[in-house]
């Protein structure tokens, strides 16, 4: 039990539905004081981690221990430490900020007058003020969010969940929120935060772990993460298909590295470290005569991420908000 | 936006191992605040307590009146109790179909993330609901009165006839937050009540004496829980006597909650 140093800690961790292995033997580390985010597309189990972290769902398999308390065992000393915001906010609808912000504190133990106060310097600190005495039917989608973060941080847990803090939030609102989270580290909070977003995790984490169909498959600062994945990702469509093994090896005698092949569209990918290999590559297959159709050169997306850490895309991300925003320079 | 300088909670101390009896009796009131709160937002959620006593006294008087006592004046003696109970018993029905669609909400998700007591978000509804059966009991007596009832127990016995509408209404509201519990949608459990509501009601003594129901109906009706309930409020609001049936009635109440209520919490906390 180190709990000097480490606030979660999941070994082997493990979640079945059904015959589906929603976590599949996870182990996490978050030290004290940092920023800590799980990387992953929708479905890929982030969420499901979380909740058995926070004692939400059951643990199946392995075990986890926040502060050194284990989470099966003490749920509710684990609870007194842990400040969670979900990805859908989870406030009172028929009640007003104010009234929400009141109504978690003296649930949890908070007098009626310190909780007054409390939720008045919350909603200040969270620009929340003008609309303390308005029904949360009220509240834009970024409010909702705020008021959200600050029902967690009531009681000032030394530990905050934020599970996609800033999925469907416009980019001024999102932000506002990474400042706000930023805010809550210098005070010495320590965040497990998930996002599907990787200049999220890249903004704000000091370690990303990359998750994918339940498991981790990798972990790293975001320049370790970015480094494995090269700094930009060259995409090159053949003109005949049947080119496509030469190409590769072209491909990988500039780069060092063998290329993910995709034969229904003809194309050829793969990650470079430097963006003039680009140029050397192009040249080398013209040197092999073979015909290049399109090229494009992208920088690293979680897509990329994924491809180069899986061998696969992010297929599950069925959410229109977590395509890939390419900075496209396509050569024809 | 200012600073959030407040110290952190320290993981090393002062932390409960435990809800401690009195914090959970805090938390069960707070909910109540909140289910309050929400009373006074959606005033349509009183209806059943507050229109519905009004229109079913005065429909219900002028209909069997004649029919079953001779007069309307000669029936209310035997309807007004009888709709003190069957009011109460649908004001019970909100309770656990409020529950489940409750459970379904995004609050829900940080009750259970709370260090509060597991029982809390089930509790406080019911503690506030205690007031709608209140609603319900005086609102279905004061019709009755305007519409020329004159109780024979006088004050005392009409307050003894409506606390035990209260009583009632809590322990019959454990049946339906059961179901509220289990139930896998809002509507679900809305129709299971119902089904389960109307024998309760209808088979009773609520409406007509059961004498006249054929032996296999008579022997349900006798031994329905909510036939004590209607007998022990017509002793107390007619004669002002507490008599044996209130005691049947407190007894039959006593099983529901025994029951019902061990079944509910257990299926509401695997839920939590």
């Amino acid at each position: 039990m180190d709990e000097t140093t480490t606030a979660v800690l999941a070994e082997d961790l493990l979640k079945t539905f059904g015959d589906q292995r929603a976590v599949d033997h996870v182990d996490l580390e978050v030290r004290r004081g940092e920023v800590f985010g799980v990387l992953g597309p929708n479905g890929a189990g982030k969420t499901t981690m979380l909740k058995m972290l926070a004692t939400l769902l059951p643990i199946d398999g392995g075990r986890a221990e926040i502060f050194g308390y284990d989470v099966r065992r003490r749920p509710h000393i684990v609870r007194q430490l842990l400040g969670v915001t979900g990805q859908y906010a989870s406030v009172d609808e028929n009640l007003t900020a104010t009234e929400n912000l009141m109504l978690f504190g003296r649930l949890q133990g908070i007098d009626r007058r310190t909780a007054r106060a409390t939720a008045e310097s919350l909603l200040e600190q969270f620009d929340l003020t003008p609309a303390a005495a308005k029904p949360i039917s009220a509240f834009s989608g970024g409010m909702r969010r705020r008021l959200d973060l600050a029902a967690s941080l009531i009681t000032r847990p030394p530990l905050i969940f934020l599970d996609e803090p800033t999925t469907g939030l416009d980019p001024r609102t999102r932000g506002q929120m990474w400042g706000t989270i930023r805010e809550l580290v210098s005070n010495g909070c320590t965040v497990l935060l998930t996002t599907q977003y990787l200049d999220e995790a890249d903004q704000l984490a000091d370690r990303i772990a990359v998750i994918d169909h339940g498991r981790k498959v990798a972990e790293g600062t975001p320049d370790e993460l970015k480094a494995s994945i090269g700094l930009s990702t060259l995409q090159l469509a053949l003109v005949d298909g049947t080119r496509l093994q030469a190409a590769a090896s072209v491909v990988e005698r500039v780069t060092g590295e063998p290329p993910v092949l995709s034969p229904a569209v003809r194309q050829v990918t793969v990650p470079l470290q430097r963006s003039d290999q680009a140029v050397d590559i192009l040249v080398a297959l013209r040197d092999q005569g073979i015909a290049v159709d399109s090229v494009s050169v992208q920088k690293p997306s979680l897509d990329e991420v994924f491809l180069a850490l899986t061998g696969h895309d992010t297929a599950e991300a069925d959410d229109p908000a977590s395509e890939p925003t390419p900075e496209l320079e396509t050569v024809r | 936006m200012t600073a959030l300088t407040t110290t952190l909670r320290d993981p090393g101390s002062g932390l409960s191992a435990h809800v401690g009896l009195r914090a959970t009796f805090n938390q069960t009131l707070t909910m109540a605040w909140r289910a309050t709160m929400k009373m006074r937002r959606n005033f349509e959620q009183l209806f059943d307590v507050t229109i519905q006593p009004l229109l079913f006294t005065a429909m219900f008087a002028g209909i069997f009146g004649g029919a079953i006592s001779g007069s309307v004046e000669n029936y209310l003696p035997v309807i007004i109790p009888g709709l003190v109970g069957q009011t109460v018993l649908t004001a019970c029905v909100a309770t656990g179909v409020q529950l489940r669609e409750d459970m379904d909400k995004g609050v829900f998700d940080r009750f259970k993330v709370l260090p509060i007591a597991r029982i809390a978000p089930l509790a406080g509804p019911m503690v506030a609901d205690m007031l709608r059966y209140l609603i319900a009991g005086t609102l279905t007596f004061a019709t009755g009165i305007a519409l020329g009832y004159r109780p024979g127990g006088g004050v005392p016995g009409v307050v003894g006839a409506i606390l035990l509408g209260v009583i009632s209404g809590w322990s019959l509201a454990w049946i339906f937050t059961w179901f509220g519990t289990v139930g896998r949608s809002a509507q679900g459990v809305q129709a299971i009540s119902l089904m389960v509501m109307f024998p309760l009601t209808f088979l009773s003594n609520a409406f007509v004496p059961t004498d006249t129901m054929p032996p296999y109906l008579q022997a349900f009706a006798n031994a329905n829980p909510v036939s004590h309930i209607i007998s022990a409020i017509r002793d107390l609001a007619n004669n002002g006597q507490v008599t044996a049936q209130v005691g049947w009635a407190l007894l039959g109440c006593a099983i529901i909650v025994a029951i019902f209520a061990p079944l509910s919490v257990k299926s509401f906390t695997r839920k939590m």
